[in-house]
Formats: structure tokens, sequence, C-alpha cells
């Protein structure tokens, strides 16, 4: 039995019924990482020693019966941007490649409260900064059905992880579809919850009014009962909503009939390719022969989603990025003259080319004579962004559409032009600014046998619906691990 | 002719508030303590750390805000003020610049009777930065950031006072108010209170306004007068030598009485000001604010009126025991133990009074309680001390806040009240002082003061002096 082919609950049932023992799982992820990081480097720190230790723990309080969960045991990878107390946390970042927390981000403590076994940091862009995994100071992700391919970013490792069954499943955050797309572009599942569900405390900032931690893994399922763990009110997190968790594995029903979808005409206009194209319109169609009430309609505002989220999120984070200044933790410059100097050239070798463009749009938007201009349009943008949202959701359950206009980019090919980068992001950043949940699942594959991702979009608050709409597609095929693996004998 | 110029003065007055923990996080806000003790990973800036805002913050700013005539903002905001520097973990503080919780307030000043008011632009709330310690050994500088993420508010006032006298008084009431309030203790030597000085100067009758500098380092009244006379003859110099003020920030050396520029308006920082992703927009419901509204204490001003009606004690005295929130309080509470006004402010005035300006003390950190000045004045009030000897208890109150029965008791100063006793040792005084008695008896009546002396000598002080003086009579005009 291959038990790295497992999703996250079956593994978790197999070790709650004592067929596999928490050690062993922990083992396969191990040996499987070992294996494989040389060809797609997905980790940026793998705990073996912590890990085992984790699972011997774990093993006895599931003999104890004090552990019970579905996730009990089973191995889990974290985005790099997300602290954990005593392991390396990096943003993927050299200025943070030293830094050591001395305390654990919310949401993994609530995993580990399930008892999850944390195998280790996955790789990322930069302070998910990219929307490839390539911007990383580790270099970048292969994407497991493709070496030659990005894995999408900016949680390229954590999707690449799953997708490459290196571990069951993998927390990531999602800013501007960071957990979207890379999932679509390695064919796997991830949810970027309402903005407020999952408390942000421990997660590096990146653009705090639009960071949402989500899961990544290889079913509907799978996400739904993460999603159940992560997702509690936290008093660290002033943004965090107050409401007590749902229970989204109750959504888990294959039944769409009378639930109405809408599918924004807008996203299938100009630029995108016709495989996405096809294989997105062709999982509304069995929606709809499943009995949902599938209609197109113009949403609005759509153009203006990109400008209004760079401008945002580059602010935010221009703000946020300023406390990495080689003063109290990470990476400080070897010799410099005085404390301006020590700044100025800490910060110039700390960070990546992403990174800076980033700090200097953000600090040129937020500067006396620019701020109403930019920041102050930019957050009317995105009032009106939500607006076209709440119509739209007057009259849907849920929005079906595209996650990325393609399927994933060669390596390489965006570095050269980040606004193309950049514009890969159409039709999941409006999500962020919007403050809505949003699904992402595969749902066909492009002429060269890539995944194609479809995303389901729901009111704030409103997961269960999108969870029953991929839910009730996800029973109409079945999940298809990469090719690549399968040729490769692995 | 020389011109007459005025002075227009605006103030930018930081306050900490007293909350027991700090603005955004659980760290206690205590002064003191080792360095980098009182911290966590919000208030040392540390990645993923989120603030979350202290309520008690928002309910003293209220409070401020009421007692200085402000308009509450009820739906306000945070914004964070970005700048590089060691001090600041996060290199943005945040403060309050589009939404400040407090607007267009205004207080009353009184200068050699003359009344006026001053306006209060704007109040908000921020928090403090740590401190750099220098280390000469090392020659390298160290943060304790036990200071960071103390709560502050800052009061910023319109440019409506025009003499050193009008900032004092200014200062002094708002002084007052915040300490009356509970909100701060206003030491400004210990930094709690801080006053930056906006000045310019004009021609008298002009309309429109000089060029202002800012003065920082004040940390004294006496400094900041000094420093007001100081900027306005170094500004009024300059333009009638025809040079040009320049906008500029100007740090105030007292032991020399100079100040010199830090930084002027060509290099001055864009703060790149936005709101704070991090917090939520504070929502204050008209239910809160009249709550806060009904839990506001008797101010100064009112507390004056009150006396005048209540107490029958000079208005003097009245301005000195509200002059400070400590000394109110002592006299209010000795008060209602069953003191005699009168007696207790002659104890606060006089008494209290001198040991303070032995000790170098502000009122403000008298340590003695009510209850043991009440039960002193009552033992005074029995005749169970006489007055030289309760002056001796009250040092030790003061200093030691003892109970005074039980010191009276165990150091034997109880007053001798048995005559017998008392005429014994008086008739033993006139026997040995033949001359004295002469003295008197012929006319001299000083010398019966003499003698009383050498009574309550005799009797280690333990003796009523009035008691002392008719036996002395007595026994002299036998």
């Amino acid at each position: 039995m291959d038990l790295m082919s497992l999703t996250a609950v079956e593994l978790g049932k197999k070790i709650k019924q004592g067929e596999v023992t928490v050690i062993d799982a922990t083992k396969a992820c191990l040996e499987r990482i070992k294996k494989l990081e040389g060809d797609y480097n997905c980790f940026v720190t793998v705990d073996e020693e912590g890990a085992l230790k984790q699972a011997e723990e774990i093993q006895k309080k599931i003999d104890n019966g004090e552990l019970a969960g579905p996730l009990a045991g089973v191995p889990v990878a974290i985005k790099d941007n997300m602290c954990i107390e005593g392991m390396l946390t990096t943003c993927s970042s050299h200025i943070l490649d030293n830094f050591i927390p001395t305390y654990t981000a919310e949401a993994v403590l609530k995993l580990k409260e399930a008892g999850a076994v944390i195998i280790g940091k996955t790789n990322m862009d930069e302070f998910a900064m990219g929307s490839t995994t390539e911007t990383s100071y580790f270099g970048a992700t292969k994407n497991p059905w493709d070496v030659n391919k990005v894995p999408g970013g900016s949680s390229g490792g954590s999707a690449a992880a799953v997708a490459a069954e290196e571990v069951p499943y993998a927390l990531g955050s999602d800013t501007g579809g960071s957990i979207r797309q890379p999932a679509a572009f390695c064919g796997v599942t991830g949810i970027k919850p309402t903005y407020g569900r999952v408390s942000r405390y421990g997660l590096i900032a990146y653009g705090s009014s639009l960071d949402q931690i989500g899961p990544i893994a290889k079913d509907v399922t799978d996400c739904a009962t993460i999603l159940e763990v992560i997702c509690q009110h936290d008093d660290k997190d002033s943004t965090s909503y107050c409401e007590a968790a749902d229970d989204f594995t109750s959504a888990l029903v294959d039944d769409v009939k009378g639930m109405k979808i809408g599918i924004p005409r807008d996203y299938f206009a100009e630029g995108i390719d016709e495989d996405v194209k096809n294989n997105v319109l062709a999982a509304a169609k069995k929606l709809e022969e499943k009995g949902a009430v599938v209609e197109e309609f113009d949403l609005g505002m759509v153009e203006y989603a990109i400008p209004a989220y760079y401008i945002i999120a580059s602010a935010e984070a221009s703000s946020n990025l300023e406390r990495f200044d080689g003063v109290k933790y990470g990476y400080r410059t070897a010799e410099y003259r005085d404390l301006h100097n020590m700044y100025k050239k800490t910060r110039s070798e700390g960070f990546g080319a992403e990174v800076k463009r980033r700090i200097m749009l953000g600090s040129f938007v937020l500067s006396s004579g620019y701020y109403d201009a930019y920041y102050v349009k930019a957050l009317q943008t995105k009032a009106l962004i939500k607006k076209a949202f709440d119509e739209a959701f007057a009259k849907y359950d849920v929005i079906l559409g595209p996650v990325a206009p393609t399927t994933a980019l060669t390596i390489g090919e965006s570095l050269q032009d980040p606004i193309k980068m950049y514009l890969g992001d159409i039709y999941t950043v409006s999500v962020n600014l919007a403050g809505l949940p949003g699904i992402s699942l595969p749902c066909g594959y492009d002429k060269d046998g890539m995944p194609v991702g479809m995303q389901l979009l729901g009111q704030t608050f409103d997961e269960k619906s999108i969870i029953k709409a991929a839910y009730a597609f996800e029973c109409t095929r079945e999940y298809k691990r990469p090719d690549a693996l399968t040729e490769r004998g692995l | 002719m020389s011109k007459t110029f005025e002075t227009v003065i605006g103030l930018e007055v930081h306050v900490e508030l007293a909350t027991k923990t700090k603005i955004f996080c659980g760290c206690s806000t205590e002064f003191g303590g080792a360095p980098n003790t009182h911290t966590c990973p919000v208030c040392t800036g540390m990645p993923g750390s989120l603030p979350v805002l202290n309520k008690g913050v928002v309910e003293k700013a209220i409070a401020v805000g009421l007692a200085t005539n402000c308009t509450i903002t009820q739906n306000c905001k945070f914004d964070r003020k970005n700048y590089f520097y060691p001090d600041n973990p996060q290199n943005y503080q945040i403060s309050q610049l589009y939404y400040p919780i407090c607007r267009d307030g205004k207080i009353e000043i009184e200068v050699d009777g003359n009344k006026k008011f001053v306006r209060i632009h704007e109040i908000h709330m921020e928090e403090d930065a740590g401190k750099l310690v220098h280390d000469p050994f090392t020659d390298s500088s160290l943060v304790d950031f036990n200071r960071s993420g103390v709560p502050l508010i800052e009061i910023v006032s319109e440019p409506d006072m025009r003499s050193a006298e009008e900032v004092i008084a200014y200062l002094e009431k708002l002084r007052l108010i915040i300490q009356y309030l509970g909100a701060s203790d206003c030491k400004l030597n210990e930094g709690s209170m801080r006053a930056d000085v906006n000045l310019s100067v004009r021609e008298v009758g002009s309309e429109t306004f000089g060029t202002r500098t800012e003065m920082k380092n004040l940390n004294s009244f006496k400094a900041i007068a000094r420093a007001i006379e100081n900027e306005k003859e170094r500004q009024i110099d300059l333009i009638e030598s025809g040079e040009k003020v320049i906008q500029e920030t100007r740090r105030w050396d007292d032991t020399k009485e100079y100040s010199y520029p830090m930084r002027s308006k060509e290099d001055a920082q864009d703060y790149r000001y936005f709101p704070d992703p991090d917090l939520v927009p504070i929502i204050i419901s008209d239910e809160w604010l009249e709550q806060i509204r009904a839990n506001q204490p008797e101010l100064r001003d009112e507390k004056r009126i009150r006396y005048k009606e209540e107490y029958d004690i000079p208005d003097y005295d009245i301005d000195i025991l509200t002059n400070s929130k400590k000394l109110a309080d002592i006299f209010e509470e000795a008060i209602s133990l069953g003191a005699a006004p009168k007696k207790v402010s002659n104890w606060l005035m006089v008494e209290t009074m001198r040991l303070m300006k032995e000790h170098e003390m502000d009122p403000e950190d008298l340590k003695f309680s009510a209850k043991n000045l009440a039960k002193l004045i009552e033992l005074v009030e029995s005749k169970a001390i006489n007055g030289t000897v309760a002056k001796e208890v009250f040092e030790k109150i003061f200093t030691d806040d003892i109970e005074p029965a039980e010191y009276v008791e165990a150091n034997g100063l109880k007053t001798v009240n048995d005559e017998g006793a008392l005429t014994k040792t008086i008739q033993e005084i006139v026997d040995a002082n033949p001359k004295s008695v002469e003295d008197y008896k012929s006319g001299k009546e000083k010398a019966i003061g003499f003698l009383v002396g050498q009574t309550m000598k005799a009797m280690k002080g333990k003796a009523d002096p009035g008691e002392v003086n008719r036996i002395l009579k007595e026994i002299l005009s036998k």
C-alpha cells in the first residue's frame, strides 16, 4: 500500500483504525521527500527529527484516546511564511534566512492541537510576492507535472508538495490567488477562506487586508476537513471573525439541484487560453447536468482589479516589510558605516528584485501628493468591486470561472515580464479585494496534459456553498496524479 | 522706532496613559524593569505578530476629550506613520492621522486674573517607542523595548497662546484635568507628560502668522518658560536683522539655555501615513460614550466651587489643595473620617508643604494615608498629645505612614494629664529658678516663658502647654 497516494482524511482513517502508525506515515512522508526534493525543491526546511518526535507523542495520544480527529497523526507541510516556534521561518528570503521564531502561528497551533505532524516548511515566492515560486531565495520549485514548468505561486512549494505526494496536505496563504493558482497549476485543490476566517496571527504579512491562510490538498473533502480545524476566532487577530467555525464537512453532499451558479462573461473575454476556457465551461455543463441552474452574467469592474490590487497590496507590503531592517533579527549586512548605511545595505542585499519592486511601488503610492490619486482611489475601487460581487450574489449562490488565464508557465518566462505575471492574477485578485471565499479545483487538462483549474466563489462566510458545488463536481471525475510521477515509477 | 512683536504659540503635548497594559498587547506598562522584560512578539515587532487594541486606552482618551470639551469621533481609526529608527521595532508607529479620537475642544486658562480659552485642535492615540541605550564599553547602541507600545495621547492645541505664562497656565490646567481623571500622573521630569512648543512671532496687529519652529526636549515648566523666551528673542533678532526664520525642529539644551536645529523642513520625512489594516475601525457607541461621561470624576473647577460652599477655609487654601488631585483626595478622605476641614487643611497647608519642600517632593508623590492624618488630628483634639508632639508624630506619618496612636503609645508621648504630678514638677522648677520668679514678679512677663520651657523640658514635652501656663500662674500669684 502506498501511503503517500492517500488523501489526508484516508490516511487519518487508517491511523485511527490502527492499520498505520503515525511513525509509519511520518517516515513514508520523510522518505518520499528525500527521494523527490532534488527534482522539485518544494521545501525550505524539512524537520525530520522534530517530525519523528511529534509522531511518537501523537501516537501515544491517539492510543490513549486524547486525539480522535480526522487529521490526527497525518503529516502536514506549512508554507514558510507562517511562524513555528523553534523552526526556521524564512519567507523564502535572504533577509530572514536565519530567523527562528519564538512563537507559533495560530493556524498552525490549531493543526497541532488536532494532531498534525509538522514535516517542514514549503518554498514560496519571496514574501509571497509572485505567481510562480521563482522569486524564492532558495531557488524555484518545479511543477511535478512537468519540471520545466512553474508550480504557480506564491504557495508553489505547498501545492507541488501535495501534487508530488511528498505530503498529504499543506497550508498555503492567499493574498491575490497564492493558494488557488498554484493548486490549479499543480492539479490539486485549495481553498482561500473568507477574509477573517483564519487567524493571521503568526502569518508574516504581505498585504494585511488581503492575506488569508488556507488548505491545499488532493480533494475537496480534505480541504473542508482542514478548514474546520483552522477556522476559529482568535483574540490575537483584530480582523478575526467572531462566530464559531462552521461544520464545513456537512456541505460534502453530491447535490446541486436548484443551486444558482453564475458565470461571469468578463472572465472569458480576451487573453484566456482556449483549453482553459473549454475545460471550465465543460465543468459548468457538468454541474448543470446535475441540476444546477447555470447562467452567464456581466460581473463588471474586472479590468480594475489588477491595478487596485497591486496598489493596495504593495502599499501594505511596503509598510509591513519595514521591520526587516537588520536591527532585531534576520540578515544584517557585514560592513556598514552608520545606521542609515546599515539599513540601506541590509535591505538592498537582503531583498530580491520582485520584493524591492513592490516596496518601491507601495512607497510611491503612499507618498504625499500621490496618496489620494493612487491609494485612496484603489480603496474606492476595492469598494466598487465588492459591490459588484454583492450584486452578483443577490442572484447566484456561487460564481464559477477559471483560476488563471493559462495553465502553468514555463520556468523563466514571467521573470522577464513582470506585467505579464501580474496580468495572470486577473481572476483571483478581485476575490481578495472583496474578501470572499474561493475554492480552486482541477477540472481538466490542456493539450500538453497540464492541469486546468476552475474556481468557485461564494458570498462572504458562505464557504459551504462553494464546498458543496466543488464536491458535486469532483464526484464526476477521478483524482489524477501527475502523469510524470507514474511514468517515472514514483 | 523698533517694532513691537507678539509671540504665537501652539503646543503638542504627549501624555502617557496610566493603563496597566500596553496599547496593543498584554505587556506591563510599569516603569523600570530589566531591559526587554516587559516585551512580547507584538511590542518587539516580530514578524507575523498583530496588534489588538486595549479598550482602556480608548476610554481614557475619551475621558480626556470630554473634559477638554472635544467632539468625540465615534468612528475613528488608527494609521501607520512610517519611519525608520531602531527604537521603533516595526519601523512604523501606530498613530492616528485621518480620524483622531477627539477634535475641536477648548479649555479656559487664567493669567493674572485674565481668562481666555485655548482651543484644542485634536487629541489622538498612539504608541510609544522603545529606548536606545548606548553601551560605552562596546561602543554600540542597544534597544530596550519595555516602553515600546506604552499608550500615549497627543493633545494638539491651536496657536492660541501669546506668552510663556499662558503656556504654563495651559499645561497646568491640562495636567490637573488629566490627573483628576486618573488618566495619567503627568510627570514632566519622568516623561509621562512631554510638550513640544510651536512658536512664531509677528508684528502686533498682523493678521498672518510668521514662520514657526518646533522646540523639543523640554523637561520642566521652567525649561519651557526659558525656551519660549529664548526662541522668541532669537526669532525677533533674525527678523530685525533682515533675516528669515527657517521652519525647523529645534532641540532645547536647558543647561546651556540654548537651542539648536535638529532638522529643517527641507529634509522633513514623508511618513506615508495610511490606515493600519491590522486594526479594525473603533466604533464608539452612544451608550459607551454616555457611560464614560457619567463616570467622569469631579474636576478641579467644580471642586473649587464645592469647597467654597462646603468648607470654611480660605480661597488661597482651596487653590493649593485642589492644585493637586492627591492633596484634594487626602483632604476629602480625612474629612470623611470625621476630621474638621479647617484642621485637615492646616496640616496639609503648613506641615505637609514644609516637609514636601524639605524632601523635594511633588504632591503626587505623597505616600501617607488620610486615615492616619485624621487619627492624629483626633489625638490632638482630645488633648492626648500636644502640638509639639503632634508635629513630631506627623513627620513619622509623612515618611512612613505610621499609625499615630500606636506610635504615641510605644514612644510614651502621651500628654501627662495628672495635675498633681504636673503641679509638683512646676513647684520644683519655680523653686530652682528664684531669679526668673523675681523677674516675673517685678513685671517682666517674658520670664514666664522660660519657666514654661523648663517645665516642658522636665516633662519631656508630654505636657499640655496651656495647662502648664495656668498652673504656673497660679503658683506665682500665691
